[in-house]
């Protein structure tokens, strides 16, 4: 137990510096969600060629309070078919893990939550336990398209867990621990993780990407199928819980993950001399990551269901294995050097970049054979 | 009391208010919220129809059998968290271990992959 500032008593420091971080904590992930939906909205008003929310406040930036007005004081509807005691227990099933993820965020050399030796273990533990509230969601409002929903939802973030776990589990082959601050303090310099472990970034980011139910592989949600997924039945602050507060601590703890593992947490110019600079140069990462994420939003369209399995199982399971031997393997036989490490990942990369579009196109030029030469518009090349 | 404990306090605390926030802010909702039930409002959506039957029935296996793959995986890889920290303290011997475990697991994959376990219909 460490003595507090100003000789503060330890005990009373302890019981304060905790009271501290979760007022932090819910702060950032309230300011979090407002900010988000409102640089979410504009930047794919900017990137779709339209001005977004302008009236209210300047530049529309009052709009998302609004929302958030708007949605407390609505009424909140709960189906008389649901079942009471999980569809009012689900808004909190998913909403706790998100914010307990906090805990291990290192934001600062100083600032943070707790420093678990456990850190990565412990983040994943989360992931899946947000799983859980989905499926309680969907399964307690009785409703078709949110059973769909909440089932789906079970299927895609269980699959893709693995090669999420997989490709952290070959980064801290390399780093050797699995505390959040330990991480940080192992990348000091301007060569970071990302320049050793390219491939197991990728990987990670995909599966972040459907981790959150972000497009492309927002299938949960696909308004086009399951009118709302598991959250069509979920009205008012509940939904506003769900979706806008959830959804987006989720987001922010996934990139808050790439930027400790792979890009150097919080080190950056003059961390040395101010140590609270750090949060500038975190949030300055993790924010360039989301804003990454909406741009995939604004550009990619949606994956059918079974692509999206198929990509996962057949895809990016197998090579996230072949990454962790590789990798291993590499460390093993050259202990005092990265770089054959980082020459693998990199030459694993490239083939993944060029092989998958080239595995598809095989496929296709096989669908057409298979179905005749007049059952499907021929190639471009061929008219 | 040590900063081992400490530390769990401070997630077992996190998990409490997450969960003391979210009434919080439903309790206050519900203050200021209108309330005018009907039974319309109160039936489920079912894009306008009326509602055929609970939804509470039968649904496709596939997230059976997907389920059963993902267990397999997710128990070789809380196997594999404590491996990959004391990974070079192994050595080889762990690695050679660790390959055969994966192995076995992977030998699964394509028996599933063959058997047309992971294609969805």
């Amino acid at each position: 137990m460490v003595e507090g500032p100003f000789g503060i008593d330890p005990v009373l420091w302890a019981v304060l510096r905790l009271a501290i971080a979760i007022v932090l904590v819910i702060a950032l992930i309230m300011n979090g969600a407002l900010l988000l939906i409102y640089l979410e909205r504009k930047m794919q008003a900017v990137m779709q060629d339209r001005i977004g929310p302008y009236h209210v406040g300047p530049f529309g930036l009052l709009q998302t309070f609004a929302d958030a007005i708007k949605l407390i004081a609505k009424e909140d509807v709960r189906a008389s078919q649901t079942d009471a005691t999980f569809f009012i227990a689900a808004p909190a099933l998913v909403f706790s893990p998100m914010l307990a993820a906090f805990v291990v965020v290192p934001f600062a050399p100083p600032i943070v939550g707790a420093d678990l030796s456990i850190g990565l273990l412990y983040l994943t533990t989360l992931g899946a336990m947000g799983v859980l509230g989905i499926v309680i969601a969907g399964w307690a409002s009785n409703n078709k398209y949110a059973l769909m929903g909440g089932l789906r939802s079970a299927g895609q973030l269980i699959s893709y867990e693995i090669p999420q776990i997989l490709s952290l589990v070959t980064a801290v082959l390399v780093l050797g621990t699995l505390s959040m601050v330990e991480i940080t303090e192992l990348q000091p310099g301007p060569i970071t993780n990302i320049f050793v472990l390219p491939l197991a970034f990728v990987t990670f980011f995909m599966a972040a990407l459907a981790e959150t139910n972000r497009t492309p592989f927002d299938l949960p949600e696909a308004e086009s199928e399951l009118v709302a997924g598991y959250l069509t039945e979920y009205s008012g602050m509940r939904w506003g819980t769900m979706l806008a507060l959830t959804e987006y601590g989720n987001v922010t703890i996934v990139c808050a993950i790439m930027t400790t593992l792979w890009f150097g947490g919080w080190n950056g110019p003059g961390v040395e001399a101010f140590p609270i600079l750090g949060i500038l140069w975190f949030t300055l990462k993790t924010y360039a990551f989301i804003l990454v994420f909406m741009w995939i939003r604004a550009t990619l369209p949606r994956l059918r269901i079974d692509q999206l399995m198929s990509f996962c199982w057949k895809g990016l399971i197998p090579l996230t294995l072949l990454n962790l031997g590789v990798t291993a393997a590499l460390l093993l036989a050259f202990p005092d050097t990265l770089v054959p490490v980082a020459i693998a990942n990199w030459l694993l990369l490239g083939a993944f970049a060029l092989g998958l579009p080239a595995l598809q196109r095989r496929r296709l030029r096989r669908i057409r054979a298979r179905l005749g030469a007049g059952a499907m518009p021929a190639p471009r090349s061929a008219s | 009391m040590p900063d081992y404990y400490l530390s769990y306090l401070y997630v077992f605390v996190f998990f409490a208010t997450g969960a003391v926030f979210v009434a919080a802010l439903l309790t206050l909702s519900s203050l200021v919220q209108p309330k005018k039930p009907t039974a319309e409002k109160l039936r489920t959506y079912e894009s306008g129809e009326e509602p055929v039957g609970p939804a509470w029935g039968r649904y496709p296996t596939h997230f059976y059998i997907f389920a059963l793959l993902f267990v397999v995986f997710d128990v070789e890889v809380i196997f594999l968290f404590p491996w990959a920290v004391l990974f070079r303290d192994l050595g080889w011997y762990g690695l050679v271990e660790m390959g055969i475990f994966i192995f076995i697991l992977v030998a699964g994959l394509y028996y599933a992959w063959r058997k047309d376990a992971l294609r969805w219909y």
